[in-house]
């Protein structure tokens, strides 16, 4: 995207000049008349679609871009339905306008899912009415008209106008009745399930200013905040005065803000944590300044975990299994695991991890006391809309939300808190302001993927299939009422349904510690204890991890027909065989080196992968290879799901390898990169990938491929070497990759 | 007094910052040059990498102070009329996803080359291992610097921007494997 269309999207008023005229269609889909107006350049045929005198066809990107790819995915589906030439097309953020757009977010891989209907009759849409205009222009019936590389032809006596010359008088044509206008079948698509080079990818390469970091404004003040290191505690005094003193500070002050743990809670909070604001006139003042700051710290409110501690009393609750509570049961898991042939029991856990998306966070916040602007790189920008005119006190339509490229998001631009922290220092300032967080601000008040202890046990009968099935899931807990984020066991078909007799209970333990969404929620964890144990129940059968796994899918069955959400074993088998028909399963190796397997189903997405791993005396690992197979229903731009599933691999294996957040005292202790170590190229595996065309509608693909990482080597482990790992990180457990 | 860095090529006056700002932020917040990214401010990520007099260096490490009569570039630098065979290839491989890193991806990776047109897959992991990505791109960050060291190795002229067709790299869908 280039500085032009970054203005374009940073100022809602010029996009709305350039573009909203003629015809929009609201997110529900519902057709909306607009006042019909001449333009001398642009014709809008949607509130997505604009139509310049000079041949360019500007499409509107919904949903905030965080690295998934959908400024460039978004955009196809409707450059597909259109007809128009990719070559033709530019790439804006459309505004954050509820009314116009639904929810605007990028979370749970829902983007392409969500937006797949509403963006294919967009295009479809416009089509048909570029169609009546040129019908109209040529005196032919629309019937003898087609549509391909932003052009209208009719074949039969050779004429031809491109979308340029028609998109005026398009945009005056009464909208056609929903049901007229026909969506294409896949197999006319000649845009989808190609490769195409993100929209933004020249510009990235050129170093243009796309972040939110980048954001600046004029007369623009920048602002660190200082929170407790004991989390959720607050200031009580400071060296307010020697921090004012010095070069290049503005100002100093307290904010009381919320104190209390941070609580993740997109929707309703507006929690900003207690803290210090140091303004002053560029970022490295700011820095500079906080250095010396001496704040008395109440940390009554605080969080007073340790990791170890919680590390323990999970332990100690695994053993405690008859004072579980009970979430659901079939059969008898008890009596069924004593008539087991073979049988199991382990007990996996999984450490607290940091987002650490390579952007820390930063706002630039315009707050007066009639309006506000923000310039965020939200994942939930509608949230921001929606929330933040009541913590200013102003009005819904004084508050304006700009959407600005996010580097990088997993999860932790889910929450706006970076956002509500400029507003109120700007607020407080007069000022536009720019927060910006440091890295450490980013890693010790982040909220963390949660700790999770999974105990298990497993049956296998006579017939070698899986019989008797116990998971006691062990979470962290802020009120001994529910689980924190992550903890919570969720509902699921597989195996459970596959199982004659399972038993499933949970355990709360005490901890503070904030946590929330990342990438994969819940099944970056539970892919590992599960893809694992079950390995684990298939050797001690004696059986091929492969065959095991595919006996246990049985039958092709869609667990809930019609929903993308529910595992469809067909498909489940599908890529199983793929990855390892790619991967030559059971071909033999040398000693210490093994393949592993894992699937699992998760974001609508059913992921095989493949690991070949060797495992040195040290015990040292070489991930050499990984083989995908994905099926995430048809394929929109398949570079970028390609690059997904290739980064999926490599962030799985480096959240495996060796990260982990502990905590003292309510005190993060990892909080950069040389104690949090991300992985570095010369660990990266091959990745090799392989898209399943099995014919449903897309889904998402930011996620589904991270789960199935960790179990496919912890396998390749187990099969170099027969050590079993049951933790993660791997590093716990004494195996460093 | 004028305090002279030769930014990009142009000799550039900073006297009105303060001299012991990192080059980072001085580029940033006063420069105008904001490719450069703050990631770690500790030398572990990468994410700020420039050129100092030729070579790679963390720009968080930098105190403008100590930078009177040095040469900066910065990946706003890197091209010429054209841009760089490394930003080309960066393209043709689709190498970004959020993209922050990038910028020092594409300095190391272009000093690399600079030093040692055809390096080997090794030499190319070690070069690149200061610098971190979360997203994952190392596959295609490793691809696009072989095929930028083969442009540059055969001549090939420069890349022209303007010249840019997004559909330049669609492909048969035949090669699965990546």
């Amino acid at each position: 995207m280039s500085a032009r269309e970054i203005n374009a999207r940073l100022n809602r008023r010029q996009f709305l000049q350039f573009s909203g005229f003629g015809l929009a269609l609201t997110a529900s889909g519902q057709v909306m008349q607009v006042v019909a107006k001449d333009h001398a350049d642009a014709s809008a045929l949607s509130a997505y679609i604009t139509v310049s005198a000079d041949g360019v066809i500007t499409i509107g990107a919904p949903n905030p871009e965080v690295g998934q790819g959908v400024n460039t995915s978004l955009p196809m589906i409707i450059a597909e339905e259109l007809d128009a030439a990719w070559s033709d097309v530019k790439v804006v953020n459309t505004p954050i306008d509820a009314a116009q757009y639904g929810a605007q977010f990028a979370g749970g891989s829902l983007s392409v899912p969500m937006r797949w209907d509403e963006l294919r009759r967009v295009g479809a849409t416009a089509r048909a009415m570029l169609l009546q205009a040129a019908a109209q222009a040529m005196g032919v019936p629309t019937a003898e008209l087609s549509t391909q590389d932003s052009r209208v032809t009719h074949e039969v006596s050779g004429r031809s106008l491109p979308y340029a010359e028609l998109a005026l008088d398009a945009s005056k044509v009464s909208l056609p009745a929903a049901d007229s206008v026909a969506l294409k079948a896949p197999e006319q698509y000649r845009l989808l399930g190609q490769r195409v080079t993100n929209a933004s990818a020249a510009a990235i390469a050129q170093g243009e200013a796309l972040f939110g970091i980048d954001v600046t404004v004029p007369d623009m003040v920048y602002a660190s905040y200082i929170k407790c290191p004991h989390i959720g505690g607050r200031p009580i005094s400071a060296n307010l005065d020697e921090i004012k003193a010095q070069r290049g500070v503005i100002d100093a002050f307290i904010i009381e803000g919320e104190a209390g743990p941070y609580q993740f809670d997109i929707r309703n909070s507006t929690q900003v944590s207690p803290g210090v604001a140091i303004v002053a006139r560029d970022t490295w003042a700011a820095m500079r300044a906080r250095k010396l700051l001496k704040v008395q710290w109440d940390t009554e409110p605080a969080s007073s975990d340790d990791s170890e501690q919680i590390a323990a009393a999970a332990k100690a609750a695994a053993g405690r299994r008859d004072e579980a509570k009970t979430i659901s049961s079939v059969g008898d898991a008890s009596q069924a695991l004593l008539d087991a042939k073979s049988r199991a029991k382990a007990f996996y856990s999984a450490d607290f991890v940091s987002h650490a998306q390579l952007e820390p966070q930063s706002c630039v916040a315009q707050v007066t006391a009639q309006s506000a602007e923000v310039w965020t790189s939200s994942q939930t920008p509608s949230a921001v809309d929606q929330l933040l005119p009541g913590l200013l006190a102003l009005p819904a339509e004084a508050v304006t939300v700009h959407s600005v490229r996010g580097g990088g998001g997993f999860g932790r631009r889910l929450s706006n808190e970076y956002v509500y922290e400029a507003a109120l220092i700007s607020q407080r300032m007069g000022l536009p302001v720019k927060v910006q967080w440091s890295r450490e601000d980013d890693m010790a008040f982040d909220y963390f993927r949660s700790a999770l202890y999974l105990d298990m046990e497993g049956g296998v009968s006579e017939e070698g299939r899986l019989s008797a099935w116990k998971l006691h899931v062990i979470a962290g807990s802020t009120d001994d009422e529910k689980a924190n984020y992550g903890g919570t066991y969720r509902e699921r078909d597989f195996p459970e349904s596959r199982v004659p007799h399972y038993d499933i209970a949970t355990t709360l333990i005490p901890s503070q510690t904030p946590t929330g969404a990342w990438r994969a929620p819940f099944s970056n964890i539970y892919a590992f204890a599960e893809q694992s144990f079950l390995c684990e129940l298939a050797a001690a059968a004696g059986r091929d991890y492969r065959d095991f796994l595919l006996d246990l899918l049985g039958e092709d069955e869609w667990f809930k027909d019609g929903d993308r959400n529910a595992l469809n074993t067909a498909r489940a088998k599908g890529v199983i065989n793929a990855a390892c028909a790619a991967a030559s399963w059971g071909r033999s190796l040398p000693e210490g080196r093994g393949l592993g397997l894992a699937f699992f189903f998760s974001h609508a997405g059913h992921v095989a992968e493949v690991a070949e791993v060797s495992v040195a005396a040290d015990r040292r690992l070489t991930v050499h290879d990984v083989w995908v197979a994905a099926d995430v229903g048809q394929v929109i731009n398949l570079s970028g799901v390609e690059n997904q599933i290739e980064g999926s691999v490599v962030d799985g294996l480096s959240a495996m390898a060796n990260q982990r957040i502990t905590i003292r005292e309510g005190c993060i202790q990892e909080t950069n990169f040389d104690t949090y170590p991300l992985l570095r190229m010369p660990k990266a595996p091959r990745v090799h990938v392989q898209m399943i065309a099995s014919g449903y509608s897309p889904t998402g693909a930011g996620e589904p491929a991270l789960p199935p990482l960790a179990p496919a080597v912890g396998n390749a482990v187990f099969a170099a070497c027969g050590e079993r790992i049951r933790e993660l990180p791997f590093s716990k457990a004494g195996f460093m990759v | 007094m004028p305090f002279n860095v030769t930014i990009n090529g142009e000799l550039t006056d900073v006297s009105h910052i303060d001299p012991d700002t990192p080059l980072l932020w001085a580029l940033r917040d006063h420069l105008g040059l904001v490719g450069t990214k703050y990631g770690c401010g500790i030398a572990q990520c990468g994410a700020c990498t420039v050129w100092l007099d030729g070579d790679p260096a963390r720009a968080c490490q930098l105190p403008l102070g100590q930078l009177e009569g040095r040469s900066i570039t910065t990946l706003e630098g890197l091209a010429g009329d054209a841009l760089h065979p490394v930003q080309q290839a960066w393209v043709e491989h689709d190498v970004a996803q959020c993209g922050y890193c990038q910028a020092g991806q594409i300095m190391s990776a272009a000093a690399l080359l600079a030093r040692n047109p055809a390096p080997s897959d090794d030499e190319i992991d070690r070069a690149m291992a200061g610098n971190i990505c979360r997203c994952g791109t190392y596959v295609r960050i490793r691809k696009a610097i072989k095929s930028a060291s083969s442009t540059i190795q055969g001549g090939v002229a420069f890349f022209d921007p303007g010249d840019f067709d997004s559909t330049a790299s669609l492909v048969d869908s035949k090669e699965v494997t990546s």
